[in-house]
């Protein structure tokens, strides 16, 4: 075996070995960016679990809150996953309410994800989710009832 | 918002990316076995296929089976195993040759083993949380099988440590068992007892100390392993013990005071151990001028410091150098052998291999989701760092030698077997941990079921 086949078995062997620890740290490179949100891979990977999550967001999404007791009801406000509905009897808020029980900046419903949570602003009344006054901001679904004052609303489709 | 992104945030199983690089890893260990083949005896091994294939068939029946019962699992861990054992095994059976002996072989049958104890730990261990519920069991089996080597009859006394057991033909170091036990202990503890130990307690210099009653408990069991192990003079382990202890101490507990209570406690260990046993004097001694008895007590390290030197960048060739001349270079100075043969290259590429395994399992803990498995993970993490920090330290002269094995690559099969078992459980605790979060099926109308998450209980 002569001198010289020695030598590249040597370089050979130490860049096999390179490689290795190449490719386990690119494996572990493409590991912490390669993750997929679920959201995002619905085109790329058809994933049985995605179907059963999908009917109750389609069901139990609300397009609007109406107001359906009170001085004002029949008024309503379209959803908008980025623009939070305040709610008072201020002149800037998206629900005027003529109500004497309202402060001018009562609550507010806003979307975080595909939740919709009703946050009270520091009212002086407070804001009740059935009978339960609210501290935090609380989910809401279809369907909820939000008291205000002396109005009731509600998120509707 | 950062949180939800968080949450949405799905594993892949990667298994084939485990695949391709545990075939990587088999030519790495395959392949160092050829070119020892070549560069002693100018030829292939004749037995290359059959030692070949039944390496190829012990890491493929261990990645079938990640494959069905742990498919979330780090898909990078496995991989790094196997090159790191079949490069051992090589190098083994390279200083084998030039020694005239067989330790290659017995240690491919302990690898096989291991092996089984992974299967086997995977197969019947699915979720790691049960063992959460033999935090005291462990414990006392830890100190029980610390304390065998003691015993008259079955205990041995090799190179004046007291830590072998003799099993018929079989040597066994139970205290390697015995670590993976104390991680399970002092994880299951600190998981329980962590909020009392971070909260209640007085405050002492700039360090909360907490009430006896919390942690009395947990440092009266380890203090006797650490006194059972200065009794038997196993200075490797008690460093070991006494690093995993104040790692899981502070990770548990969230203050950092305690590495300053730690450090303070070893170097004023260490001192009083200088001073009292004359074994600690010779390593410092060594450590500090292994030249000045370079044909007596600082023979081997010295011997150890050559091969470095003269393996330099590239190293020798597997083969061509000369690994013999170091005592014990199967096991404790394995890493000499190989720093001779295959030079800083090689070296610098197997550090980071268990640079790798420690991030993998951090990176286990981080991502867990349940305290007990983070800790277990941080705490099988200390251990491997502490580990391999600890032997190549010492077999580089960067700190006093103590003896310990190099994980994966020196003889010896009580540190591979248990080796194996930390591998295990790291996988089992990364599978549960990028395992998708099982979906909230909900048949009904009712609103109020739609927050419900639900948790997966451990079976019974």
């Amino acid at each position: 075996m002569s001198e010289l086949t020695l030598f590249l078995v040597r370089v050979a062997y130490l860049a096999i070995l390179w490689i290795f620890v190449l490719s386990a740290i690119s494996v572990i490179r493409s590991d912490m960016f390669g993750a997929r949100l679920p959201s995002t891979a619905a085109g790329t990977a058809p994933k049985p679990p995605k179907q059963p999550k999908a009917p109750p967001k389609r069901r139990g999404s609300p397009t609007h809150v109406a107001v359906i007791q009170g001085q004002n009801t029949g008024v309503t406000a379209a959803l908008a996953p980025n623009a939070p509905i305040l709610i008072g009897r201020g002149n800037d808020a998206a629900i005027r309410l003529d109500d004497d029980y309202v402060s001018t900046r009562h609550a507010r419903i806003a979307a975080s994800g595909d939740q919709w949570y009703v946050e009270d602003l520091g009212s002086t009344n407070g804001t009740y989710l059935g009978t339960q006054r609210i501290t935090q901001p609380t989910t809401i679904g279809l369907g909820a009832q939000v008291r205000i004052g002396k109005t009731i609303l509600e998120l509707r489709k | 918002m950062a949180n939800a992104l968080l949450l949405q945030f799905v594993h892949r199983r990667r298994r084939g990316a485990e695949l391709f690089l545990l075939i990587l890893a088999l030519v790495v260990g395959i392949g160092a076995y050829a070119a020892v083949g070549l560069g002693v005896d100018g030829e292939v091994p004749t037995n290359l296929l059959g030692y070949g294939g039944w390496l190829a068939a012990l890491v493929i029946a261990a990645h079938v089976v990640v494959r069905l019962v742990a498919p979330y699992a780090d898909p990078v861990l496995l991989p790094i195993v196997a090159a790191l054992n079949g490069i051992g095994l090589a190098m083994i059976h390279r200083i084998d040759l030039a020694l005239d002996q067989g330790q290659a072989d017995q240690q491919l049958i302990w690898m096989t083993i291991g092996v089984m104890l992974f299967v086997a730990t995977l197969v019947f261990l699915r979720d790691h949380r049960l063992l959460a519920r033999f935090t005291y069991t462990s414990g006392l089996a830890a100190l029980v099988l610390l304390m065998l080597p003691m015993l008259p009859v079955i205990g041995n006394e090799v190179n004046g440590a007291r830590i072998w057991i003799a099993i018929g033909p079989l040597g066994f170091q139970p205290g390697e068992i015995a670590k993976v036990l104390l991680v399970i202990t002092f994880a299951g503890y600190f998981v329980v007892h962590r909020d009392a130990l971070a909260l209640a307690g007085r405050r002492v210099l700039f360090v909360d100390f907490p009430r006896g009653r919390d942690l009395g408990p947990i440092l009266v069991m380890w203090g006797v392993s650490l006194s059972i192990l200065i009794l038997q003079k196993d200075l490797g382990s008690s460093l070991l013990f006494f690093g995993l202890f104040l790692i899981m101490l502070y990770v548990a507990t969230e203050r950092p005071g305690w590495l300053v209570v730690g450090g303070a406690l070893f170097f004023g260990g260490a001192a009083v151990a200088f001073r009292l046993f004359a074994h600690v004097q010779q390593r410092v001694d060594i450590w500090l001028d292994p030249f000045a008895d370079r044909n007596g007590d600082g023979y081997q390290l010295v011997q150890s410091l050559y091969g470095f030197a003269w393996g330099g960048l590239i190293g020798r060739g597997l083969g061509e150098g000369m690994p013999g001349r170091v005592p014990e270079a199967e096991s404790d100075f394995i890493m000499a052998a190989i720093g001779e043969e295959l030079g800083l290259t090689a070296v610098i590429a197997l550090l980071l291999l268990y640079g790798l395994i420690v991030e993998r399992a951090l990176r286990a803990a981080l991502i867990s989701r349940d305290g007990f498995g983070k800790l277990v993970a941080t705490g099988l993490a200390g251990v491997f760092a502490l580990q391999v920090f600890v032997v190549i330290g010492g077999v580089t002269r960067l700190i006093p030698l103590t003896g310990l094995t190099t994980p994966f690559l020196s003889y010896g099969g009580s540190s591979l077997v248990a080796n194996w078992v930390i591998i295990a459980l790291l996988l089992r605790i990364s599978d549960q941990a990028r395992r998708p979060l099982p979906e909230a099926t909900d048949e009904s109308e009712d609103p109020d079921l739609f927050q419900t998450q639900v948790v997966k209980a451990v079976g019974r």
